[in-house]
Order: C-alpha cells, then structure tokens, then sequence
C-alpha cells in the first residue's frame, strides 16, 4: 500500500529480554510483600526475647504492673482491651447491621449509595480525630448525663457502680463502636446485595412481610458474609490506638467497672513505649505487641474468608 | 401462626427502626465534622501556618514546623511506598502464577489489618535503633509499610478492570507482554490507579500511632531527616491531651487542616472515580 506507513521489523533487543526483566522486577516487589510480612513477625518474635526468657507467657494472667520494681502483668491491658472491644461490638452490631438491612432492602438505589458513602467517610477519619473529639464532648457527656444515669437505673450490677470519671472503658467502647460502624456497614450490605432475588421473592410469595423476609430469609443466607464484617470490626477495635489511649483513663489495673478508668494493649505500648527502659520493660511491651498482631491476624484471616465465601470478594481478585 | 395485625406491626416497627439507625449512623459524621468546623474554624488564623509552638502554657504560636513535618514524612513514605506497591499490583494484575499470587494477595489484606501501633514497633526496630536517633526517615519507612499494601491492592483491582480485549489487540499488533503492559493497560486504568493511590496516602497522612516513638516530636525546625521532627497528628494528640487552654484550641485547629486534607482527597478520589474508569468495560 502506498499510504507511506512504514512498519519497523526490526526485532528491538530491548524487547527480547524485556518481557523477562519486567516480569522478574514485579516479582521481586509482590515478594516483597511476603518479606515484609515475615520481616514484621520475626522483629516482634526476636525484640520480645528477652521478655520472654525472663518472664515465659505466664505474665499474661498476672495482674501486677509496675515498671519500676520489674513487675510485669499483662492481664489488665488484655482485660482492657477485650472489655473495650466487646462493649464497641456490642453497641455497633445492632445498629450496623440494621443500616446495613436499610440500605440493602429498603433504600433507593441512588439513596443507598449516596449514604454508603457518607458513611464510609467515617472511616476516613483519621484516629486522632476522633479522640479529639471524644475528650472534648463525649468525656464530659459521659460524665454529666450518662454514666450518673446508668448508676441510677442499673447500679444493682456491680458494672455500673462507682465514681463517673468521664474517661474509661464504657467511653473507650463508645468511641470504638463510632469506629468500627462504617467497616461492619459495608460489608454486611455488600453480603446482603449478594443475596439472589429468587430468594425474597419466594419468602414473599409464601406471605412473609417485608421484615419476615428480610430476618428469617436474606440475613441466614448471608451470614457467613456479616459474620466476617464483624470479625473485620472486632480486629480493628483489638488493634485501635489513639482514639482509646485518649479516653481510657491509663490506669494499670482491673476495675469491675466499666465507668472506672482502665488500659488497653495498644494504649500501653503508645504511653510507655517511648520512654521504656531496660530491654525487659521494652520486651514486655513488645510481646505484649506480638499478642495484638496474632489476635488481629487471626480475626483478620477469618474475617476475608468468611467475606470471600458470600460476596466472592475478600481475598479473590479485587 | 401470630396474627396479621401483630405481624404488620413488627414489619413496621423493625423496618423504621433500620431507618433510625442509619439516621444515627449517617448524623454521627454529621456531628464529628460539626464540631470540627465550629471549633477549628474559631481557632485557626494565620500563625497557625507561619509561626513555631511556644513552650507549655504561654499563648499562641503555630504549627508551621509540624505541618512541614507531616509533608515530608508522608512524601517520603510515598516515595517508597507507591513505586513498591504499584510493581506489586502490575504483577498481581497482570503476570498471575496462581498459587504464589493468591498468597500475596491474602498477606498484602492481612498486612493492611496490622494494628498501626505494631508497625510503629516494627519501624522502631528497624531505623530507630540502628540510627540510635527518632527520624522522619524511621517515621517515613513505618508509614510507607502501611502503604505498601493499600496501593497493591487498589492498583490491581482497577488494571484488572481494563477490558481484555485491549490488551488482546495490543498483542495481536506484535507488542511484547512488558510493551503491552507499560503502554496499554497502565495507561488505560491509571485514572483508578492514581486515585487509589490517593486514598492511601490520605490513609496513611492521618496516622498517629506509628509516628509516637518514631519521628517522636520536635519544637523547632529541622533540616535533617535523620533527627525527631514534629507533625500534625502528633501534635493534636499531645496538645488534646494537655492541661493548657490555649494548647487545646491549637489542637482543634490542627484537627481542622488535617480531616480536611482527608476528606477533600477522599470526596476528589470519588468523584473522578464516578466517572468510571478511562476505558468502557468490556
């Protein structure tokens, strides 16, 4: 053809080693995700050593911390960070799931994902922000208005006794549920979407109401997904930092209750890793780090499967 | 079998009551931000962004050493952090060896769900203590390990939204795999993959936890990478955390400046996102 196109047959070196240079570079840097991952276990594993030599596991049920005369204990920053966890869990499930029921089975479309949005902005909030916030507003809320009425209607139990200090594990599990909300949001809606059609329309057709439906039909089907949007919530109110260490009172013991100030994990480590002296003292904490990893990863691990199984997503092609 | 009315009154009863909860759950973002504007914007003028922090307890003062801080600390993190994560993503998007890719894949989430605070830990060791100094560098290398894995997995889902029969044609034209790749499939989904890029940064800018015993913090300017430096979530927290009144203010106003970097690079990476990706799908 006389259209002037020159075609180049010239086979570029370049090219000929190209496809194996490209393909080895990229690899070398998708392993590197996989060292990056063993780098961070065996960090923890070797800087905790000399806590673990000294101490073993066993100061993970011991209650007595204090630094200064090398007792170590961990069991009040477990504690801490179970009871904090479970209360944001507590708080957080119900209302999530019910979003998510709302904005998978009733919402408009456009409406859902408008909402879904806004409030997967929430976990955009960086951390800091929130225990801003929280020292500002909901301290002294919880001071003033709520603990003092939780004493009054339920102070029978032996959780809601005592003095209203404001900071604490009722407000770190606040705080922790605000958190945790939008994770649990969109991923249960993401199961709930899932769900087949035929299904709701069958409930339907038998006469079930809309919430028949929705509870005894669409939510069974897809719970392996919720669970697993739970499961991702429950890792990152464990792993929570700043928003906890801000309003959690740093206090190194075990109290009953839940208005009395206490300590988590992750709070200890920001608090006193910086100024830990002495390899044991920075090895407990560091141990102390490792058991958060390991719970986390566990949680985590469990959360994409059981997500993978109801949505195909999780883990699978993005 | 209940009766008719009792069940129509459940329906109705639980169907409004999702309808409250997800009024409470989208007005709590309402509050946060709120509160923020009504707070920040009373405490912020101008020696916010000019002006060094005075020692404890004296008055005004600003932020200007922390927010340079912050900006170095987060370029730096993205300087290790994109090219890593995005070769990691080309090479799961693209050059998939099933068993060993689905392997990164999992560890790149699992990475992702590692308590911030550990990572400190993990950056603590590994340039804190061989420099025998807090840096912005160990604080970069810390947020950079965050980052890593949040860029891989955005960069993989979006080049793997770029039709096949694009790359298919580019082979059939006698492109080598690498020639394909580097001229056809990056460039037909760099829209998502810059955005998502985005996004992780924004992630990680707002980070605190990993910064506390890394870059630590610092009352003046520094030139050096190699010694503790102020930034701005730092600060908030120990500023928020402190007795003094005007400290406090300060701290509102840096929660100001910082959720609006977040949520400004969020609301932007959405909306160029609505869009959709440069490429019909096909």
């Amino acid at each position: 053809m006389a259209t002037g196109v020159q075609v180049d047959h010239r086979v570029r070196p370049l090219d000929q080693v190209g496809d194996t240079i490209a393909r080895l570079i990229t690899l070398v840097f998708a392993a590197s995700i996989v060292l990056a991952a063993v780098l961070i276990v065996s960090v923890l594993w070797k800087d905790s050593a000399p806590a673990r030599e000294k101490l073993g596991w066993g100061f993970l049920i011991s209650s007595q911390w204090n630094p200064v005369t090398e007792q170590f204990g961990g069991l009040p920053f477990i504690y801490g960070t179970v009871v904090t966890s479970v209360l944001a869990l507590l708080i957080s499930v119900p209302l999530g799931l019910g979003s998510a029921i709302f904005l998978s089975e009733l919402a408009p479309p456009r409406l859902s994902s408008a909402l879904t949005f806004l409030i997967e902005l929430l976990a955009a909030i960086p951390s800091v922000i929130y225990g801003l916030l929280a020292i500002f507003t909901l301290v002294p809320l919880m001071r003033v208005y709520i603990e003092p009425f939780l004493r009054s209607t339920l102070g029978f139990l032996p959780l809601f006794q005592g003095l209203a200090y404001g900071v604490g594990y009722l407000t770190a599990g606040v705080i922790l549920a605000i958190m945790t909300l939008p994770f649990i949001i969109s991923v249960s809606r993401e199961s709930l979407l899932a769900v087949p059609r035929e299904q709701r329309e069958a409930a339907l057709a038998l006469g079930a109401t809309s919430w028949e439906t929705t509870w005894k039909v669409v939510v069974p089907y897809a719970r392996l997904g919720i669970m697993g949007s739970i499961f991702l919530g429950l890792a990152r109110a464990l792993g929570e930092t700043m928003a906890v260490t801000m309003v959690i009172g740093n206090s190194s013991a075990i109290h009953a209750s839940l208005f009395a100030p206490g300590h988590t994990i992750a709070a200890v480590i920001a608090n006193e890793f910086a100024e830990a002296t002495g390899d044991v003292y920075k090895g407990v904490l560091i141990e102390l780090g490792l058991v958060l990893f390991c719970l986390t990863i566990i949680l985590n691990g469990l959360a994409r499967l059981m997500i993978l199984a109801t949505t195909g997503k999780g883990s699978r092609r993005a | 079998m209940k009766s008719r009315g009792f069940r129509k009154a459940v329906n109705n009863v639980m169907l409004t009551l999702t309808g409250i909860f997800t009024v409470i759950t989208v007005s709590s973002l309402f509050v946060i931000l709120g509160y923020l504007l009504f707070n920040g914007g009373k405490s912020l003028d101008w020696n916010f962004f000019t002006k060094l922090p005075l020692s404890p307890g004296e008055e005004g003062g600003g932020m200007a050493n922390a927010i340079v801080g912050s900006a170095v600390i987060v370029g730096l993190a993205a300087l290790i952090g994109i090219p890593v994560g995005f070769l990691a993503g080309v090479y799961l998007s693209e050059y998939e060896s099933k068993a060993f890719a689905s392997v990164v894949r999992y560890v790149a989430d699992l990475l992702n769900g590692v308590p911030s605070i550990v990572i400190g830990i993990v950056a603590w060791t590994l340039v804190v203590v061989p420099m025998r100094s807090f840096s912005a560098l160990a604080a970069a290398v810390g947020l950079a390990i965050m980052l890593i894995p949040i860029v891989t997995r955005q960069t993989e889902q979006f080049l793997r939204e770029v039709p096949n029969s694009l790359r298919e044609g580019a082979l059939a034209l006698g492109a080598h795999k690498w020639r394909m790749i580097a001229t056809v499939v990056v460039p037909a989904g760099s829209k998502g993959v810059l955005t998502g890029m985005i996004l992780g940064i924004a992630r990680v800018a707002g980070e605190t936890a990993p910064l506390l015993f890394t870059a630590f913090n610092n009352q003046f300017w520094t030139d050096s990478l190699r010694q503790p430096v102020a930034t701005l979530p730092v600060q908030i927290y120990m500023r928020a955390t402190s007795p003094y009144d005007d400290w406090h203010r300060q701290a509102w106003a840096a929660g100001l400046v910082l959720i609006a970097l977040v949520l400004v690079s969020n609301i932007a990476a959405r909306i160029v996102l609505a869009r959709g990706v440069s490429v019909p799908r096909g």
